[in-house]
């Protein structure tokens, strides 16, 4: 009864607290991608959301309620939904968007509005930079490009490579941009730049183009449904070069729609389960594995980590006011992530990027690389 | 470039062509006889899709029975869709029916993403269509030798109705004026709700083969061939369903060129086919073989 007496009066003052004071909850508004192209990743970031909470269902002794609000893939529905969390749901804190465009979309909201806001997979630079209220668990393009392009050249061997990229989104432009300028001072040649936009089912013509330049390996970061058409399509045409991708391509459905033409597709990523590195990371992967009956991929575990990481700084904060929040969230520092051990500097995680190879209808662990 | 490769990119650009036209005449073959332009018909080919996916990919059934079952479920929804939509709709301003139209495209979409998710499902390519012939470089899949022909086929079929059955000759006289043709004894909503069948059972059939050329669905796939589809209509003068194939075929090949010869430009391409969208609106606005309008 003795160890009893404190589990039945928490329970009673969570269930009293909970019902007569609204503010003992900590709001937290979750801005996912729950329909559109990029649904796949709002949905896995959730699942890694409701583990998170369940793991660790309160902070400061409040409970933690999540608001999932759907940007719908799409930019003038980011800062829409970020709004409607904010005004509408009186949340203390966002977590997203997933998307670099999304979230550059929504930053400028919760800027405005004067709350932290973490994203779990933004990982476009321009994402945090000059904003006193953004953050992101992931690392940034720039060394995720360059770690590509190191990749490309001392692995693979490619002197020449072509690139695709995805002009309607900011992470595609932006990290094809910094793989190029890595890939050159490497002392690589980038052979031909084409382009598409999200949505696009047929890229023939521009793997006709390419087939005439004849690269040694064809850089594609998009986002995997396209990544698995162009993959198809380029060996149907014949193409036989390596492709090569980003963290966007790393869903199931890459494998699922394109079947044996990605066999081979190489990509830099944040989080394998056979690359886990941290005690919590295992638990994490098994807990997963439990709950939902699949791998967790980069995107769930980034969003598990994020749930913690504001849970962490709302905890030292002390309270929920947003600056001290924010303050505690930019002093992140030796987080232990489920995606590796973190710190935090200028707003973006310094993290290890792993490497990812599909074999027999599965993700394969390549390589991690280090910052 | 050279030979190999302009050939290869002249194939490109007519098996995207050929499956523009396939989508293209149910679109123009409504609009021919009733004079609305159904800005849902690129969901209707998403509903299709999704029909044939359950069809071949959950119950295994063989690519075409599912192709039929989907055409014929489809053509339903379509009948369900003119009686729910536009019938009531029918001595209203054409305005109406035409945000109707995009009313229903929401709904379908929207629907479909509550029904069906987010997440896009793949598609299965029968081995039929899935073989590879290659002659000097120049690589063809099957389907998009089976594209075209199943194309001609259904175009020589349609243009049998129009032109050689009672029904169709209802349809014609149906397109010059409802009204007269209400008059003379026949029954309008019928002829309507046929026409209605036929435009979504071709919509489907031409989902079904763009998933197997690109084989993923999605509750939004419908809109961009929906919307590629109109325009290769208008291109070859909407309303005439030998025009939207010559129409889909010069809008593919147009696409598939400006990529080849300028990948730089790539990203343009949907702008492209909206820019000859309205400079064939303001030069010869009723397309290359359209007749002049009786108004």
């Amino acid at each position: 009864m003795k160890r009893l007496l404190p589990l039945i009066l928490t329970t009673a003052l969570v269930l009293f607290s909970g019902a007569a004071l609204a503010a003992d909850v900590v709001k937290l508004g979750v801005v996912f991608p729950m329909t559109g192209p990029a649904a796949v990743y709002g949905q896995n970031g959730v699942k890694g959301l409701k583990l998170a909470q369940q793991h660790r269902p309160t902070v400061l002794g409040k409970k933690v309620k999540l608001f999932v609000a759907d940007n719908k893939s799409d930019k003038v529905e980011a800062s829409n939904a970020a709004n409607r969390v904010i005004q509408k749901d009186k949340v203390h804190a966002l977590i997203g968007c997933l998307t670099s465009s999304n979230s550059l979309a929504a930053a400028p909201v919760a800027e405005k509005a004067g709350l932290p806001m973490l994203s779990p997979w933004a990982t476009n630079p321009l994402v945090t930079q000059n904003k006193k209220y953004i953050f992101r668990i992931c690392f940034i393009d720039p060394f995720q490009g360059s770690v590509a392009a190191k990749f490309a050249r001392d692995y693979l061997r490619a002197k020449s490579a072509a690139l695709m990229i995805d002009i309607s989104q900011d992470y595609c432009v932006g990290i094809a941009g910094f793989f190029e300028r890595a890939f050159k001072k490497l002392g690589g040649k980038i052979v031909l730049k084409t382009h598409y936009n999200t949505g696009d089912q047929d890229f023939s013509a521009q793997l006709g183009a390419i087939a005439g330049a004849k690269p040694d390996i064809i850089y594609v970061p998009g986002y995997f449904t396209e990544d698995a058409l162009i993959a198809r399509q380029a060996r149907e045409l014949g193409l036989k070069q390596p492709l090569l991708s980003g963290d966007a391509a790393q869903a199931a459905e890459l494998i699922k729609i394109g079947g044996k033409a990605v066999e081979g597709l190489y990509l830099t990523t944040h989080f394998d389960e056979k690359g886990v590195t941290t005690d919590s990371g295992k638990r994490f992967v098994k807990a997963y594995r439990e709950a939902y009956n699949e791998a967790p991929d980069s995107v769930s575990a980034l969003s598990y980590d994020s749930y913690n990481a504001m849970l962490d700084a709302i905890q030292k904060a002390g309270g929920l006011q947003a600056d001290k929040v924010a303050t505690a969230l930019g002093r992140t520092k030796d987080f232990p992530g489920v995606t590796g051990v973190l710190t935090l500097v200028n707003h973006n995680a310094i993290k290890p990027a792993v490497i990812l190879k599909v074999k027999d209808g599965q993700f394969a662990y390549v390589a991690t690389v280090n910052p | 470039m050279d030979g190999a490769q302009l050939t290869q990119q002249i194939i490109n650009g007519l098996t995207l062509g050929s499956l523009y036209g396939l989508i293209a005449i149910g679109y123009t073959m409504v609009y021919g006889i009733l004079r609305l332009i159904n800005f849902a018909h690129g969901d209707v080919l998403m509903v299709g899709c999704y029909i044939a996916w359950f069809a071949a990919v959950q119950f295994g059934l063989p690519w075409w029975v599912a192709l039929m079952g989907s055409m014929v479920l489809t053509a339903l929804l379509g009948v369900i869709i003119d009686q729910g939509a536009y019938r009531p709709l029918r001595r209203a301003p054409r305005i109406s029916a035409l945000i109707t139209a995009i009313g229903v495209s929401f709904l379908l979409e929207n629907l479909g993403l509550v029904i069906f998710g987010g997440r896009p499902k793949a598609f299965a390519r029968p081995e039929v269509f899935n073989q590879i012939y290659e002659w000097g470089g120049v690589r063809v899949l099957s389907l998009s030798i089976w594209v075209p022909i199943l194309t001609a086929v259904i175009l020589a079929g349609l243009l049998l109705i129009i032109y050689r059955t009672r029904v169709g000759m209802a349809m014609r006289a149906l397109s010059r004026d409802m009204v007269t043709v209400q008059l003379m004894g026949v029954d309008t909503n019928r002829i309507v709700a046929i026409t209605f069948a036929l435009g979504s059972a071709l919509a489907a059939a031409g989902g079904v083969f763009w998933a197997m050329k690109y084989p993923q669905i999605n509750p939004l796939m419908g809109i961009l061939p929906g919307l590629k589809a109109f325009v290769a209509a208008v291109l070859g003068g909407i309303g005439n369903v030998v025009g939207a194939m010559i129409g889909g075929l010069l809008l593919g090949m147009a696409e598939i060129l400006l990529v080849a010869w300028l990948p730089e430009l790539a990203g343009y391409r949907d702008a492209l086919a909206f820019v000859l969208l309205i400079g064939i609106l303001i030069f010869k606005p009723t397309g290359i073989i359209g007749q002049e309008l009786p108004e």
